[in-house]
């Protein structure tokens, strides 16, 4: 392996890059409980798929676990009341997005006994059948944790539609300054192993292999204790280096298996699933407790204590960062997620939602930004991706507006990892091109399908217009045959007379 | 509650930066150009610092001109970001010590306004500004660029004091006849035109010509070719370069010396007096290895870093001047954008044609 890592170097085959991970002290310190805030916004749309439904009325007192809104169509996820209380709004709230626009979400005040609603528990729980494990999950909102949030169950009952060999618990938490994957794999690794046998038996895959970076080694010593018990968990030490737990990075690493660019992990015969996410499906099945709460960092320089807090769905920022006192200093830029991908935060009056696993309050220093110079061709970018593309020259066709170019070149395959604009000597933000030509492309097709339609519709009102057209002269030209043939009885019928 | 300042900021991730920039890197290429630099100012005395001096100045002014006369808004952050010094230093490396101030002057006009800012400044450049200038001289005044002195070190007798020195620079005193030397390429290529093989042409003591250590004729990034490798391998080991063109160039050179030299070694120069002559060293590690005019993949890098060092062994071995780094350069340069266009990495899950992966046979969903 060794040597076969050097032959790559050699090659030039090192994508990523290793940025400083700022992960301790944060990740050293035992996680902190925030006390329930008086009132909680679940937004409707906080995962991968159609919105959820509201299925409370204001006013209405609900339970914690109680469903609130429930999933709408294949791909959806229900939410559940983080807390006991009383629904006192339905209405709209900024997104926890760059752009602050508002969307939709459902308002809880807090009664402050936090009272769980009566949830059923099986006797035993590794004993259910695929679909049920699958189910429960669905029912119990689980999400994809790391940050994707697309809805679990979707992804498990895809196991079972295809042949799924192994399962791979993303424990890599590449992202600098995030560190509450690796505390949960530090406190309650049980938890996770027992999570990953349900998704085990839902999935039908033989095996699952915990990726774990080396620069977490008490993660990976607890995460091995726990799996030692479990003769089909197989926890796997993976280099530090970003964007290593990008699926398909993390599928090469662990299997050796490239996925196709236009297909799914499943499609190689492996599903990937977040620690995150293994412990939340542990607590759906085991105690049919849906998922409330989660375990967030908070950090970076200007943050007051920074840690990993286990803090319930909607709670707004303000609230989280009100609790952990006195800033350290003036904040610069505020993110939810990673600093690599994560996006910044208009203003601190957004709830946390599913998929936040951290919010970054940087200082100045850190979010220090250079003015853009001229691309000076060096390549970087191109040793970086961990895609193989050209960012550099996507971006040129991208600033000539040379969509089509950009596409040619692979844009569609670009994840955004952020690895070019880390690396760029020129401080170009190449991934705001990206994410610009990304839009742009999808709005194209939009407007391309709507075309389409408008076009199809036009075509089928045409084709109705000469139809009703034709049925007309055909009802008149009937009518006056009918008339004529009664005007000829008429007369024939004179002419007897007169006969 | 906590206001935040994104007017000026890109919104797009990421929110952390490597720390590397233009000027560092520029900064560090400077630095591995130090130590044979200051072997060749002890080597060749004040006309060569003058010279040196001189190139850098002229090319920071023409380059504030083109700034100025475009409209740059930000012309002192765009002048020192180090481009236009280290290509007045790496054309400074490439001429004659004792050449004459004007050759400085021009030589920056040339490099700077010609070769880099009417392509639109710093990385629309086709060609290396510094060959540009280097080519542009040579065909030009073929005379003052092939007139190399024998060394002089500082310290000697012979050696030209600061004022001494600022006359030769300044075209005051002609270069006595006695110091005048060849350099080891352009004595042997004479000698062959007389009809003198290498055989007889370098059978007597050529010291002077050929020597590990530097002490012969050549300009700064000639003699000191030891120190330029070793300019090169900072550079390789702080990552500014990989090893791929400079190993090709090389290569490029050496594989067909060495075939030539074995077949007939009366009219082929050896593999050793071919890597340690010329602009070999400087050519593979600091000309060929320039960002903007090089293929950006690895693979591509090879590709023209194996043409240059063909190209400079063929024009060396058979064309009419005795050193031919900079007209390979020049164009391998140009078949730069064809490399790029042909070259391309693989995108993961892609076939080299960019067509997606098969799926594998009894998956899918």
């Amino acid at each position: 392996m060794g040597f076969m890592n050097l032959f790559k170097s050699f090659l030039g085959n090192h994508w990523g890059v290793h940025p400083a991970d700022h992960k301790r002290p944060a990740a050293d310190q035992p996680v902190r409980q925030l006390p329930m805030p008086p009132r909680l916004y679940l937004m409707l749309s906080q995962h991968v798929g159609a919105p959820a439904r509201p299925v409370v009325l204001v006013g209405q007192k609900v339970l914690k676990g109680e469903l609130i809104a429930a999933a709408q169509g294949n791909i959806s996820a229900p939410l559940h009341a983080p807390t006991s209380g009383v629904i006192s709004a339905i209405g709209e709230i900024a997104a926890p997005h760059a752009s602050g626009l508002p969307a939709l979400a459902i308002a809880i005040d807090s009664d402050g006994e936090d009272r769980w609603i009566d949830s059923e528990r099986p006797t035993d729980p590794y004993a259910l059948a695929p679909a049920d494990i699958a189910n429960r999950v669905a029912a119990a909102g689980v999400v994809g944790l790391g940050g994707a949030t697309f809805p679990s169950s979707v992804k498990l009952n895809l196991g079972r539609r295809s042949s799924i060999d192994t399962l791979i618990i993303n424990g890599s938490e590449c992202e600098p300054y995030l560190s509450c994957d690796d505390r949960l794999m530090r406190d309650r690794a049980a938890e996770i192993v027992s999570g990953i046998r349900l998704m085990l038996t839902a999935t039908g895959a033989g095996q699952a292999k915990v990726g774990i970076e080396d620069n977490k080694p008490e993660a990976i010593a607890a995460m091995c204790e726990a799996a030692a018990k479990v003769e089909n968990v197989s926890v796997v030490p993976v280099p530090a280096r970003y964007p290593m737990g990008s699926d398909r990075q993390l599928i090469i690493e662990l299997t050796g298996r490239e996925v196709p660019s236009d297909a799914r992990a499943a499609d190689v015969g492996v599903i990937v699933h977040n620690v995150g996410t293994a412990y939340a499906v542990h607590n759906a099945v085991c105690f049919g407790r849906p998922l409330v709460s989660r375990l967030m960092t908070l950090n970076g320089g200007a943050a007051g204590m920074p840690g990993n807090f286990e803090v319930p769905l909607g709670t707004l920022v303000s609230d989280l960062i009100a609790f952990t006192g006195a800033l350290k200093g003036p904040v610069a830029k505020m993110v939810m997620g990673g600093p690599m991908m994560g996006s910044v935060l208009p203003h601190a009056q957004v709830p946390v939602v599913k998929g936040t696993s951290g919010i970054l309050l940087l200082d100045a220093e850190e979010a220090a930004a250079s003015d853009p110079e001229a691309c000076i061709r060096c390549g970087s970018c191109v040793k970086a991706c961990p895609m193989g593309l050209l960012p550099l020259e996507m971006s040129a066709r991208i600033r000539n507006d040379d969509l089509d170019g950009a596409v040619d070149l692979g844009l569609a395959d670009c994840i955004s990892c952020g690895c070019c604009a880390y690396v760029c000597p020129s401080h170009i933000p190449l991934v705001q091109y990206f994410y610009f030509a990304k839009g742009d492309l999808s709005a194209r097709q939009r407007a391309q399908l709507r075309t389409e339609s408008t076009k199809k519709l036009a075509q089928a009102r045409q084709e109705r217009l000469e139809r009703e057209a034709r049925e007309k002269a055909e009802a008149a030209a009937r009518r006056k045959a009918e008339r004529a043939a009664q005007a000829a009885a008429v007369d024939a019928a004179k002419q007897g007379e007169t006969v | 509650m906590i206001p935040t300042t994104l007017a000026t900021q890109p919104i797009a991730s990421p929110h952390a930066h490597g720390g590397n920039s233009v000027t560092r890197t520029m900064f560090r290429v400077q630095l591995a150009l130090v130590p044979a630099t200051l072997y060749g100012f002890w080597l060749f005395g004040w006309p060569s610092f003058f010279l040196w001096l001189l190139t850098i100045l002229s090319c920071l002014g023409f380059e504030a001109l083109s700034l100025q006369m475009m409209g740059v808004k930000r012309i002192k952050a765009t002048l020192f970001d180090g481009s236009a010094f280290l290509t007045g230093w790496l054309l400074a490396m490439t001429l004659p010590p004792w050449a004459p101030w004007w050759v400085a002057v021009l030589g920056g006009f040339i490099a700077i306004v010609i070769g880099k800012q009417v392509f639109g400044g710093v990385g629309q450049n086709v060609f290396n500004p510094a060959m540009v200038a280097r080519v542009a001289l040579l065909v030009s005044f073929p005379l003052p660029l092939t007139q190399w002195v024998a060394p002089l070190p500082l310290g000697t007798v012979a050696a030209p004091d600061f004022i001494h020195g600022l006359q030769i620079f300044l075209g005051n005193q002609a270069v006595p006849d006695a110091m005048a030397s060849a350099s080891l390429l352009g004595y042997t290529k004479t000698e062959m035109s007389r009809g003198i093989d290498l055989l007889h042409s370098l059978s007597g003591d050529h010291g002077a010509l050929f020597s590990m250590v530097g002490t012969r004729a050549g300009s700064l990034g000639e003699s000191a070719s030891m120190l330029i490798l070793g300019g090169g391998l900072y550079l390789l080991a702080t990552g500014i370069i990989t090893w791929h063109t400079p190993v090709a160039v090389l290569a490029g050179i050496a594989i067909p010396a060495a075939i030539g030299h074995a077949v007939d070694p009366a009219h082929y120069l050896s593999v050793s007096a071919h890597l340690l002559s010329g602009a070999a060293m400087l050519g593979a590690f600091f000309i060929a290895t320039d960002y903007v005019t090089s293929p950006n993949t690895a693979a591509g890098q090879i590709v023209f870093g194996l043409g240059i060092g063909l190209l400079t062994w063929v024009i060396r071995s058979y064309g009419g001047y005795p050193e031919g780094m900079a007209f390979a350069v020049l164009l391998m340069n140009a078949l730069t954008p064809v490399i790029d266009r042909f070259v391309k990495p693989r995108i993961l899950g892609r076939d080299r044609k960019g067509k997606a992966l098969e799926i594998p046979e009894g998956k899918g969903a």
